[in-house]
């Protein structure tokens, strides 16, 4: 295991209060609206964090926002001056996160960062600090053991907090820049006891093979009547993956009045019919079936074999690192029809084609 | 915003704008910054994002020769927002251009080929790049035939050229109007592109075919090269999938594992036969 | 603020669905229709849409207070019409919804049957918007709001009658705040069935398609002003929204205000001019001094 220390629950709010003094920006999840559901924001005045219940939407807006300016422009008659300033970041702490969203923004991180290199996400990466807190509780929607990840784990954190009792966290430093939060926080962080380091952790079963998965959808593929079926109900409504935290698909528009604008990058999604329709009319893509295989085909096919296509390794049988998910449930939590993706990979694991 | 910011565009300014056919434009394009100009290289069958500032950006190849340096060239058509946009400008305006983006046409490992060319439409842009990188460097190839069609005498593009090439002995020549399409001094062909092809039987020895067009007409052009002996391998076209970033993060070109902005937009026949048909 | 009740824990279980398979079973039986759309238990307490294409599945064919997904957009998917002719378990705001899609011409007569069943436990078997008409106000749950549906009751700042429009404008800026523009709203609302939505037309581009404060805020005003007249309180899209953004409510502001100004309320009958573009003589022109 990592570096570790010991922290009391009780001093959560002073290490929040010590973050802010210090000039970091804290997201986390808190109540929002009617129906009270976390959401994540900015630290607001009555800071009530809720880390029991699981936000409807991943934080990956932390890294990727919903909007983001990617260009500013002025026009001065025939003139056009693109202006020149840095990508502007503020330090930030993603509080509160799952393992799984944690684990997701690191996938994030690679799919930006494969090939051309993105500024913007790169930016806002090196100026944020994950801390996440281990799940002492799952639902039937979370299948993150069956995807590579697990209720303690510790990929994409900076800092994992894991309850060892109702009083402490064992708290696990891993990265350096967890590290310099700790020091940031000194004098509330202990040094973890012997018999401090034994988390206690949700128990999440393995739901369906992901080898198998992984290894029958290519020639699943051709079969229309398996993907008509699995989508019969989808209203291509996207919620899926604008809740997902890896997905990325984005658009691009122009805002701008007679002298001046912007181009902004905003959330899209696969599942739309207008991603892929063509100025004459065609599309690729022209009905939801197809829209929904290929949600699934690009999480579980597509993006694990650009991945390895890309490290240049050999194609690892099974392997989950380079998954387009990460078991969180949201996509089923929030799905209008209940098209729970645990039920849809198990029938394909199960296909016998 | 930062040098490094992908989605920077550089600024050109429209050093002539052609009138192609009815709603299809070619703007000859110099960039602003001199320096730029200099050190841009791109090669045949790469693309660029061009924007109107307000507007957005539009995906077309880059139209010219890698061999002409200090300029490029595209051709659109009036659509959608941005190409409407991009229509009502004129000489001495400004737009942005990224790229190039994507893989490009091998023609250096053609050196010593025959080359068939086959297009319709507004798609002859990126088979007319490859066509000048090609006549440039004409000691390199073998034969080059050009098979050309569009629905009527005016929506033929680059009507200059098509000129040119059909006066030069070194180049093989044939336009074709579709049936209805011609005028009364037409000189070319009657029929569609497919029929064309087969009626000339060129020989698939030694030669590249490259196709571009409507998806109906390679659909039905590709059995015609076949027949002709014509190996899928040999054969190359460009996917023209909506695109936004170009370079493989917007999620849209994406075909299978491919995204047809950074693994194409130039695939050969071979390729194609692996993919999902979602193009 | 009164909390809103959202999913429920599915108790009020009408008693008489083995009448409503029976029925069912005949229709398809008789091959008068292919298939039964209705709701079946989904994952994890939640519900589903169903589609029943063999007599066996009709077990499974559920109707409770969680069934607020209206089913009747499923009447324009492609590949559910392609099945063939549907019969769809109705629920009271589902016919509200076929009536007032019919006053549209955006359902045709015998285009779908509806099974519901009435106060006594009879199953009703309605196809022309006529019939729907006749016995709609005298089905179970047919009057007061639905059991999940947000409701303005709970939430008397922002009802119709309040004049506070301070409050009710701040608390609508900070709700749409949430909005991730899926447009998971427009899908789930069977009114939403234009070809191209007002949001996707870019020429000129009306609406921003940024999910920032403004493009919020224009998108669903727009949206709701589409609806007056003609939404009828399904609350599809509030149950949609990941953000749980009581959208439903505006709408309603705005079916109360047409119900004021022109007499008339959606989802009552086929037979409804769109209050917003028919001049009557007897509309009040307090606008016109």
């Amino acid at each position: 295991m990592s570096e570790t220390r010991s922290l009391r629950k009780q001093s959560i709010p002073s290490l929040l209060e010590k973050l802010e003094q210090n000039g970091q920006r804290i997201i986390a999840p808190q109540p929002a609206g009617p129906s009270g559901t976390p959401w994540f924001t900015d630290l607001d005045r009555e800071r009530h964090i809720d880390l029991e219940q699981m936000t409807a939407v991943s934080p990956k807006s932390g890294l990727f926002p919903v909007v983001e300016e990617i260009l500013r422009f002025r026009k001065d008659g025939k003139q056009v001056v693109i202006e020149g300033d840095k990508v502007k970041v503020q330090p930030t702490v993603l509080f509160g996160l799952r393992p799984c969203d944690a684990r997701g923004l690191r996938i994030l991180e690679s799919i930006f960062q494969e090939g051309e290199p993105d500024v913007f996400l790169r930016e806002r990466r090196a100026a944020t600090t994950v801390v996440a807190f281990s799940c002492t509780a799952a639902d039937p929607d979370c299948f993150c053991t069956s995807v590579g990840g697990g209720p303690g784990d510790t990929e994409g954190s900076d800092l994992l907090l894991s309850a060892i009792d109702d009083d402490h966290f064992l708290v696990e430093i891993v990265t350096p820049k967890g590290k310099e939060l700790v020091e940031l926080g000194a004098g509330l962080f202990e040094p973890a006891k012997e018999s401090e380091q034994t988390k206690v952790l949700a128990a999440v079963p393995v739901r369906f093979p992901i080898a198998d998965v992984l290894t029958k959808l290519p020639a699943l593929f051709n079969l229309e009547s398996f993907w008509q079926e699995q989508s019969l109900a989808c209203l291509g409504c996207s919620t899926c993956a604008f809740v997902c935290p890896i997905c990325s698909c984005f658009d691009l528009e122009d805002e701008a009045d007679l002298k001046c604008g912007s181009r902004l990058r905003c959330w899209d999604s696969c599942g739309q019919r207008l991603f892929t329709l063509h100025a004459s009319g065609h599309n690729p893509r022209s009905v939801q079936s197809q829209r929904w295989r290929q949600r699934v085909m690009h999480k579980f096919s597509y993006l694990p074999e650009r991945g390895r296509k890309a490290r240049g390794s050999a194609p690892a049988e099974g392997s989950t690192s380079l998954l387009g998910c990460v078991g969180c449930g949201r996509c089923s939590r929030s799905c209008p029809v209940d098209m729970n993706l645990i039920e849809r990979l198990t029938a394909i694991a199960e296909s016998d084609l | 915003m930062s040098p490094e910011n992908v989605y920077q565009p550089y600024l050109m300014r429209i050093d002539r704008a052609v009138d192609e056919a009815p709603g299809i434009r070619t703007f000859r394009l110099l960039f602003e910054d001199e320096e730029c100009g200099k050190n841009f290289r791109f090669k045949a069958g790469q693309f660029g994002e061009y924007s109107v500032f307000g507007e957005g950006e539009s995906t077309f190849c880059i139209a010219s020769s890698p061999t002409r340096t200090g300029y490029i060239e595209c051709t659109f058509r009036q659509t959608g927002r941005v190409t409407s946009a991009l229509a009502a400008l004129d000489e001495g305006d400004i737009l942005g251009f990224r790229g190039p983006y994507g893989n490009v046409f091998p023609v250096d490992e053609w050196k010593g080929k025959n080359l068939l060319f086959i297009a319709g439409g507004i798609a002859l842009p990126p088979l007319r790049c490859v066509i000048w990188n090609a006549l440039d460097l004409r000691e390199n190839f073998g034969d080059v035939s050009i098979i050309y069609g569009a629905r009527s005498v005016a929506d033929l593009v680059y009507k200059h050229e098509l000129e040119e090439w059909g006066k030069r002995d070194d180049v093989k020549l044939m336009t074709t109007v579709d049936p209805g399409g011609e005028t009364p001094d037409w000189k070319g062909q009657v029929g569609f592109v497919p029929h064309v092809l087969e009626k000339a039987n060129p020989s698939s020895e030694n030669t590249i075919a490259l196709v571009c067009g409507p998806p109906i007409m390679i659909k039905l052009t590709l059995p015609v090269l076949a027949k002709l002996g014509f190996a899928a391998g040999d054969t190359f076209t460009t996917l023209e999938n909506r695109m936004k970033c170009g370079f493989g993060k917007c999620g849209r070109c994406n075909v299978g594992k491919y995204y047809v902005c950074v693994d194409g937009p130039v695939f050969t026949l071979e390729q194609l036969q692996t993919m999902p048909a979602e193009f | 603020m009164a909390e809103t009740v959202r999913r429920t824990s599915g108790q009020t279980v009408v008693n008489d669905m083995e009448a409503l398979r029976q029925r069912a079973r005949e229709l398809l039986d008789a091959g008068t229709v292919q298939v039964i759309i209705g709701y079946a238990n989904g994952s994890n307490r939640r519900v589903r849409p169903f589609f029943a294409r063999r007599p066996e599945d009709l077990e499974r064919l559920i109707l409770d207070d969680r069934c607020v997904l209206n089913l009747a957009v499923y009447l324009r998917k492609p590949e559910v019409k392609a099945l063939g002719k549907a019969a769809v378990i109705a629920t009271p705001p589902l016919l509200r919804s076929i009536l007032q899609l019919a006053a549209e011409n955006h359902y045709q007569e015998s285009e779908a049957v509806f099974l519901a069943l009435d106060s006594a436990g009879n199953v009703l078997e309605l196809s022309s918007a006529e019939q729907i008409a006749g016995v709609l106000g005298s089905l179970p749950g047919s009057t007061g709001q639905d059991a999940c549906v947000p409701s303005a009751d709970r939430m008397p700042a922002l009802s119709a009658g309040s004049t506070d429009r301070q409050a009710r404008f701040a608390f609508w800026k900070q709700e749409f705040e949430r909005c991730i523009r899926c447009y998971a709203c427009r899908a789930a609302c069977p009114m939403c069935y234009c070809e191209q939505c007002l949001v996707d037309s870019n020429q000129p581009q009306w609406i921003p398609v940024a999910a920032h404060s403004i493009g919020n805020l224009e998108w669903h005003i727009s949206r709701a002003m589409h609806l007056a007249g003609r939404c009828v309180n399904c609350g599809a899209c509030s149950e949609a929204c990941p953000a749980g953004i009581p959208l439903n409510l505006v709408n309603q502001f705005l079916a109360d205000r047409i119900q004021q100004e022109f007499g008339q309320k959606a989802g009552t009958s086929a037979k409804l001019d769109y209050a917003l573009s028919v001049f009557s003589g007897s509309d009040r022109e307090t606008f016109i001094k």
